[in-house]
């Protein structure tokens, strides 16, 4: 591509990410809705589906306020930080085989560190609002991260020893034949949790938790800053579901339909798969999610990576 | 009648003349048969104590003003404290009742025998000025702390119209906020210890997770709660200075409003107190469908009860495919009373008005078609293995902690407590029902959790039986006193229509009489406490609820825990603010 067309296509990943997590914002309303027996957001347009324009409206004419006993460069930070980690993560994603921005060969450690900065974001903002309600959710954040983080990166590892490659290009070829879904099950299971838990959704949505610290790490947050929290929240579900769409689900391969409809249609089944995860699981408790990522995930993947990489060495024999 | 000396039947009573001597008392006969007993208050901890082994449970502790009295007790003074007993064995009640004079108002406070005493002991001193000496912290509960006053007093204004009018200048408005300040150490908390700083939390009174208003003051480590102190009172409405206000008839529509999950079942309480007092007998039909209103209401409470459970515990669907059913439910209580939440549908002698055509189909519809609800939520939450992480051995208490804190009703039952009023004490025809007690082992969380699910299916199983076997009849007693009275008749001849007319003008006039009637409610034991005076409004109206003593109990079995199973016990508690404050 021509830099003029990268730069087009960057842009253009950007709007379609963010109008995606808006437009997301109302389907998760209206699948929970089908789902528990009621509406959901049916009145503005067809499907309701006006919605996400009045939903925007009205967080950009909220008053922009800051509380005055908030540390206040970091209060207004910490929400933008959370967008563009989560953006600049959509960055190696290949949607088909032309359609990419970055193909670089470490594509798989760039989308990590990208989800890891966005860590940062809650922390900050839990810290930054002085609230107890905020600091109780950032210090749930922090040690939710941190444990969930180290199995993240574990449970690819075998994805990774299959391909002999981090590029996300060459991972989808090497599936083929075979979707990593199968091989790599248990890689697929445990990067789910460690996805959940990355996104902060139900049911490890611990750091938020509105039933126990009323809305956590952002209880002072209002208007455009709690919509980049949102967002920042929604684009992490799409960049999750890419990675598992291309790290397990082949990708862009499929028969018949254009590479990159198979990808969107992968993706969103995902998706719909997350937001069924939160109508129908209860939350842990912050101990029992530690001793989970801990006792059980962890010492899942590590074994997960050992089955892994004997089988590949006695492949190459 | 008050002032009769009465011979006594009771052999508990014998007993306390052979050990104490007949003359420290003096007995009163009320409404209700309950044997109760003047004594006065130098007395007072000794036969407590001495009556606890056989009345192991505080029902009840409240203040009468019985200054303007008319009809007053022959041992009354200026006020009054009775103490509510509840056997749970024997199925029995007692009450002592104690004198004191305004200028000395003065009682020692029995903490040391019932620790329930606490809260109800500082309502007293709240309402009436009453002190209870060597109470450890007798401060304001219901009413802010710079109330004026004491308000039950009959010299305290009971509408705004005969106060001042309000006004909120800077300086009170700063007086007031300096009052809610939070000190840790006025509620017994350290600040720190050698090695630790606490984190005090202020959960409440507006937190997603209370039900209502309610505030806990939580003093933390990390998030590990050390201590817990709740805070009582935002819902406070005066409902019992109202009913000194209201006409028997009248207040009717106020105590739908207290325990505002349970519906009719409050009316059922009230209105068969003042029933017993009026010696009103209430024809079968109304008695059923009473019955049968009253246990759709039980399943409506649960239901709100079963899914705000599991929606604190963090599971997002369950409430509503609850409140789903809670609606059919409430589109058949509408059906027959055109009322939802609140239908005041019971009236004093029978109920407002006769079954509509085709309710039987409606109820039917219902009952047949929730069972396989019940299993299908079992399914999806009780049998849920991150809610039973969440919820089993989290905030468990022994059944003897249970009676000696007064706690009533499915958080009894969830402790292996056997006792249901509707089955050991059959009131307003429960007795020609079939149905278990469902009981649970452990008093933890889960357990109180799967006795009320349990309990929605005997209801079911009690509204079949009150659709199967509906008697024909009357729905409403001819008794001279029922309210609003038969209206066949009154063009007929004279006596009728003069009743009609000062019935429904004034409000019935119940005889000078004093009782109570504990019933089986959604939550607990809810019991009116009832004074005629003779008039056409109460002379004094005690509302025990079940939720009061639920929430006392809260520090006790918190502490150690996590916040996150501080909500999953108040999720489990089931308890309405409404019930709680009055």
């Amino acid at each position: 591509m021509s830099e003029l067309g990268t730069i087009t296509f960057g842009l253009f990943i950007i709007v379609a990410a963010v109008g995606g997590a808006a437009v997301l914002t109302w389907f998760e309303r209206r699948l929970l809705g089908v789902w528990q027996d009621r509406y959901g957001p049916n009145r503005l347009g067809p499907l309701g589906v006006y919605q996400v324009a009045a939903d925007m409206l009205k967080l950009l004419t909220k008053d922009d306020w800051v509380p005055p006993f908030a540390d206040r460069p970091v209060f207004v930070f910490a929400p933008t930080a959370i967008v563009v980690a989560m953006l600049l993560g959509f960055a190696v994603v290949p949607f088909s085989p032309d359609l990419y921005l970055l193909d670089i060969n470490i594509g798989l450690l760039f989308f990590l560190g990208m989800t890891s900065l966005a860590v940062y974001a809650v922390l900050l903002g839990g810290l930054a609002s002085n609230n107890k309600y905020a600091l109780l959710g950032g210090l749930r954040s922090a040690a939710q991260m941190v444990s969930y983080e180290v199995f993240m990166g574990l449970s690819l590892m075998g994805v990774v020893m299959l391909t002999g490659s981090f590029s996300l290009r060459a991972i989808v070829e090497a599936q083929r034949d075979l979707w990593y879904c199968i091989p790599q099950f248990l890689g697929l299971f445990t990067f789910i949790i460690a996805g959940v838990a990355e996104s902060h959704r139900l049911p490890f949505d611990l750091p938020e938790a509105e039933h126990e610290l009323t809305a956590g790490f952002h209880t002072e947050y209002g208007g455009m800053k709690f919509a980049m929290f949102m967002l920042g929240e929604y684009l992490g579900l799409i960049l999750i579901s890419c990675m598992i769409t291309t790290l397990f689900f082949g990708g862009w391969l499929g028969p018949w339909l254009p590479p990159v409809v198979w990808f969107c249609l992968k993706v969103f089944i995902i998706i719909c798969f997350f937001i069924l995860l939160r109508a129908g699981i209860p939350r842990p408790r912050y101990d029992q999610l530690m001793t989970l990522g801990w006792k059980i995930m962890l010492p899942l993947t590590l074994f997960n990576l050992l089955i892994t990489g004997a089988i590949a060495l006695w492949l190459e024999g | 009648m008050l002032q009769a000396e009465v011979t006594n039947t009771n052999p508990i009573v014998d007993d306390l003349f052979a050990r104490f001597g007949a003359q420290l008392f003096k007995q009163q006969l009320t409404a209700d048969d309950v044997s109760t007993l003047w004594l006065d208050r130098t007395n007072l901890l000794e036969v407590l104590s001495y009556l606890k082994p056989r009345f192991p449970m505080l029902l009840d502790l409240f203040g009468i003003d019985e200054r303007l009295r008319e009809h007053k007790p022959m041992a009354a003074s200026d006020f009054t404290v009775v103490y509510h007993l509840l056997s749970l064995q024997e199925r029995d009640e007692f009450r002592l009742k104690v004198a004191v004079t305004d200028a000395d108002s003065n009682v020692p406070s029995c903490i040391s025998v019932w620790p329930n005493a606490n809260w109800y002991e500082r309502e007293v001193w709240d309402m009436f000025g009453i002190v209870f000496e060597g109470h450890p912290n007798l401060s304001r509960i219901l009413l802010p702390p710079t109330w004026e006053g004491h308000a039950l007093r009959k010299e305290h204004p009971a509408r705004a119209t005969e106060m001042e009018p309000f006004s909120l200048d800077d300086e009170k408005q700063e007086r007031e906020q300096e009052a809610l300040r939070f000190k840790p150490e006025e509620w017994g908390m350290a600040r720190a210890t050698e090695d630790t700083e606490f984190m005090f939390l202020n959960l409440g009174p507006n937190h997603p997770s209370v039900h209502g208003v309610f505030r806990i003051a939580l003093q933390l480590d990390g998030e590990v709660i050390v201590d817990a102190v709740p805070d009582i009172g935002y819902h406070h409405r005066g409902a019992e200075k109202m009913g000194e206000r209201q006409t028997w008839h009248s207040f009717i529509p106020y105590t739908d409003r207290i325990d505002y999950l349970g519906g009719v079942m409050n009316n059922h309480a009230y209105v068969m107190t003042v029933e017993q007092m009026a010696g009103i007998k209430v024809p079968e039909r109304a008695k059923v469908i009473r019955i049968m209103l009253a246990e759709l209401f039980r399943i409506s409470s649960h239901l709100v009860f079963y899914g705000t459970f599991a929606q604190d515990i963090g599971q997002m669907s369950p409430v509503f495919y609850m409140f789903a059913d809670r609606e059919r439910l409430f589109g058949i209580i509408e059906a027959i009373t055109g009322g939802r939440m609140h239908p005041a549908w019971f009236r004093i002698g029978g109920v407002a008005q006769d079954l509509p055509r085709g309710w039987d189909t409606m109820v039917r519809e219902f009952i047949d078609f929730m069972p396989a609800r019940l299993d299908h939520y079992q399914k999806m939450s009780l049998d849920n293995s991150i809610l039973k992480q969440r919820t089993v051995g989290i905030g468990s208490y022994s059944q003897q902690e249970a009676i000696d804190w007064g706690i009533t009703g499915p958080s009894l039952r969830a402790t292996g407590m056997d006792f249901d009023l509707r089955r050991d004490r059959p009131y307003g025809g429960y007795d020609q029902f079939e149905f278990e007690v469902p009981i649970a082992q452990n008093g933890d969380s889960y357990d109180r959790a799967v006795v009320r699910v349990e309990e929605i299916r005997q209801s079911l199983r009690i509204v079949r039986q009150c659709l199967d076997n509906m008697p024909e009849g009357p729905y409403k007693s001819d008794h001279r006193l029922t309210t609003p009275p038969p209206k066949e008749g009154t063009m007929q001849d004279i006596e009728t229509l003069i009743h009609h007319f000062l019935n429904v003008s004034w409000g019935p006039v119940i005889p000078a009489s004093e009782g109570s009637f504990p019933i089986e409610a959604t939550k607990g034991i809810n019991n009116y406490h009832l004074i005629s005076d003779g008039g056409t409004t109460s002379y004094r109206t005690r509302i025990r609820t079940p939720s009061f003593p639920a929430l006392q109990q809260i520090p006790l079995i918190s502490r150690g825990l996590m916040i996150p199973d501080l909500i999953a016990i108040i999720a489990s508690i089931d308890f309405v603010m409404a019930d709680v404050d009055r």
